[in-house]
């Protein structure tokens, strides 16, 4: 096992920046979701620290080693490609023990080591198909117990459960964290699902345009976003713009939004303020314990009822905000209906720029 | 049911598409090929107003000398070492074209490559007849460069007969290599090298396999009429250039026994036969 840092690696391809100074410390043994938009880098990050590709500047190293001169197949990962990229003129068994077989194991030992990978990702039978008689889902599974079977140091996951249903995401989902967790192996795991990458990770890092948005615990970067960007990204959220108080700010018509304590900007700046539509309260007046809170008032425009819960949109200003209300039974409002929301300071968080 | 019914239009809708293929192939090749099978049961040629007669002696003929099966091994020889040839030449080659290079140097190295396919096949053996004679280009070249003397006279001998039929038959291997190669996604070789093998445990576990096909079409296309070749070996080979192919075209353009020249190739497309038949389950299985 050993951790993999990135150290201000950049990628160009010609004028293009795919990585634009990117520094990363994958902790040994954690399971890192890397997230962003299309076309973000993701993937070519994933290429320099499994050696396909190499950065214009900057430095990788795994376990504690500069990679540098480290050709592919020395560096001991496991990658599990976005196409899955199994070999079509063998049979399954016969992918799953490559690995193995072109490191000279015994035939015993490939055969158990085969059929327990095989096991794990619960494709004991299949392994006398070959890859094109699978679906999607299996592929998928046959490709990670490919990579898994010769014990890497570090796993490589390019959205590898973007071809699943979503009860059998779930499954593998809960799977791979369960294998991840015995093996205790370092696992960047490449997504387009926030929620997966909320659910599994220990630490999330948000590309964007090559550049490394923000990174840290999924409940950091959830509940302080850094920017704009990371606040509608991962996850929803209502962004107020306006000038700096300094630890909150004035929108255009002179209201005041305040942030939560420690949150301080230079006075006048441009700021914004993001909350989370679930952190909202709406009611049609005032409550009495509201002192200090932040209050707006807006109507009802439209009412979405999602089974658990709704979602609000509500009007104020030329600005529609989302509020989300777990489904109590107790009170809905209709459409058209003046309301009031409010929501703490704690749950503002303050944005520069 | 309506799977079968639309399959069953499909192919009725395909037959304008497909009758001028067969009646060409009908009229070019089959109608030629039966009088020729024709021929070579005959004594004598029914043209020349002779009188003649039904035989077998024709292909009596080939098992009575050994002089024609002795050329006829010759031959299969030659034509499994130019396949070979074309293999060790083209093989890389198309490597490097479909997985090496990209964009404007790619188009550049394969007009190269096709280019003898353009040139007139005699313009070709006698401008090799130039390069390889003593005193020719290579042999010049050689001494110029070279501090001792040394006297290169690969005219009129098997390495020059050699090196002609591969010069024109290697496009045929690059072709049909290059078009399974580029099939190959390259994230299958990158997955192979994440799984710890070397770049020569990649060719051979996963490239050679799955380019087996287009390996197999191109030694078809080559060893088949290098097999029966005449004019490389005539030009190139002189006295040591005789072979099965120009002892039947001997029988065609300087004997005028066709009868006998008819027999010969078909025993020898027989044998072909048999060699492709023998041949392809082997490589399937290595496929
Ligand atoms: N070999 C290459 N040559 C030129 N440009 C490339 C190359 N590889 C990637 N790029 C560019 O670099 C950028 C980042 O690509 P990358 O594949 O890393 O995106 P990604 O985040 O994985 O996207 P996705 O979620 O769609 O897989 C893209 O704009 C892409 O066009
Ligand atoms: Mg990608």
């Amino acid at each position: 096992m050993a951790g993999v840092q990135v150290s201000n690696v950049s990628r160009s391809f010609g004028a293009h920046k795919a990585l634009d100074d990117v520094s990363i410390d994958f902790a040994d043994g954690g399971f890192y979701a890397l997230l962003g938009p299309s076309g973000s880098g993701k993937t070519t990050l994933l290429r320099q620290i499994a050696g396909f590709d190499f950065p214009d500047s900057g430095r990788i190293a795994i376990g504690g080693e500069s990679v540098e001169r480290v050709p592919v197949e020395k560096r001991r990962i496991g990658m599990v490609f976005q196409n899955y990229a199994l070999f079509p003129n063998m049979s399954v068994a016969d992918n799953v023990a490559f690995g193995l077989s072109v490191r000279g194991e015994a035939k015993a030992v490939i055969a158990t080591e085969v059929q327990r990978a095989l096991d794990l990702v619960q494709l004991g039978k299949l392994g006398g198909r070959r890859p094109h008689q699978l679906s999607g889902g299996q592929r998928q599974r046959v490709a990670l117990a490919r990579a898994i079977v010769t014990k890497p140091r570090v796993l490589l996951l390019d959205e590898p459960l973007g071809a699943l249903d979503k009860a059998l995401r779930v499954d593998m989902q809960i799977e791979l964290k369960r294998i991840q967790r015995e093996i205790r192996i370092t696992t960047i795991f490449v997504t387009h699902d926030q929620e997966e990458a909320l659910t599994m990770s220990d630490r999330i890092g948000i590309l964007r345009d090559g550049r490394l948005v923000q990174e840290g615990p999924p409940e950091e970067i959830y509940d302080r976003p850094k920017s704009e960007f990371a606040a509608t990204f991962l996850g929803d959220a209502n962004i107020f713009r306006g000038d700096s108080t300094g630890s909150g700010i004035r929108l255009a018509d002179g209201t005041a939004i305040a942030a939560g304590a420690g949150a301080t900007l230079t006075a006048g700046a441009k700021a914004s303020c993001a909350v989370r539509p679930e952190r909202i309260r709406i009611a049609t007046d005032v409550g009495a314990s509201e002192s200090n809170a932040n209050m707006l008032r807006g109507q009802v425009s439209k009412r979405i009822f999602a089974g658990n819960n709704s979602t609000y949109f509500v009007e104020r200003a030329g600005q529609t905000l989302k509020v989300i209300v777990q489904n109590t039974g107790i009170e809905r409002l209709a459409e058209g209906q003046d309301v009031v929301l409010c929501w703490s300071p704690e749950s503002t968080v303050l944005i520069a720029g | 049911m309506a799977a079968a019914t639309a399959s069953r239009s499909g192919l009725r809708s395909a037959l304008p598409l497909l009758a001028p293929a067969y009646l060409w192939m009908t009229v070019a090749i089959f109608l030629p090929l039966s009088a020729m099978v024709f021929f070579s049961f005959m004594t004598e040629l029914p043209l020349s107003g002779k009188p003649w007669a039904f035989t077998l002696g024709n292909y009596a003929a080939f098992f009575s000398q050994s002089l024609y099966l002795t050329l006829l091994l010759a031959s299969l020889r030659l034509g499994l070492e130019v396949t070979l040839w074309c293999i060790v030449i083209g093989y890389p080659a198309a490597y490097v074209l479909a997985k090496v290079l990209k964009g404007r140097s790619r188009e550049a190295i394969f007009l190269l490559v096709i280019l003898p396919f353009w040139s007139n096949g005699l313009v070709r053996i006698f401008s090799w007849a130039m390069v390889l004679r003593e005193g020719g280009i290579l042999d010049t070249a050689l001494n110029a460069v070279l501090p001792f003397k040394i006297n290169i006279d690969l005219m009129y001998s098997y390495p020059a007969v050699i090196i002609g039929l591969v010069h024109s038959y290697v496009p045929y291997m690059v072709l049909t290599c290059y078009l399974t190669l580029q099939a190959i996604d390259d994230s299958l070789i990158e997955a192979g090298r994440s799984l710890g093998a070397s770049r020569l445990q990649v060719l051979k576990r996963v490239i050679i396999p799955l380019s087996m096909p287009g390996l197999v079409a191109g030694a078809a296309l080559i060893f088949v009429p290098v097999v029966g070749s005449f004019m490389e070996p005539r030009i190139l080979g002189g006295r040591t250039g005789t072979f099965y192919g120009t002892v039947i075209e001997d029988q065609f353009v300087a004997v005028f026994n066709w009868p006998l020249g008819a027999a010969l190739s078909f025993i020898l497309l027989a044998v072909v036969l048999v060699i492709l038949a023998v041949a392809s389950p082997v490589l399937k299985r290595a496929a």
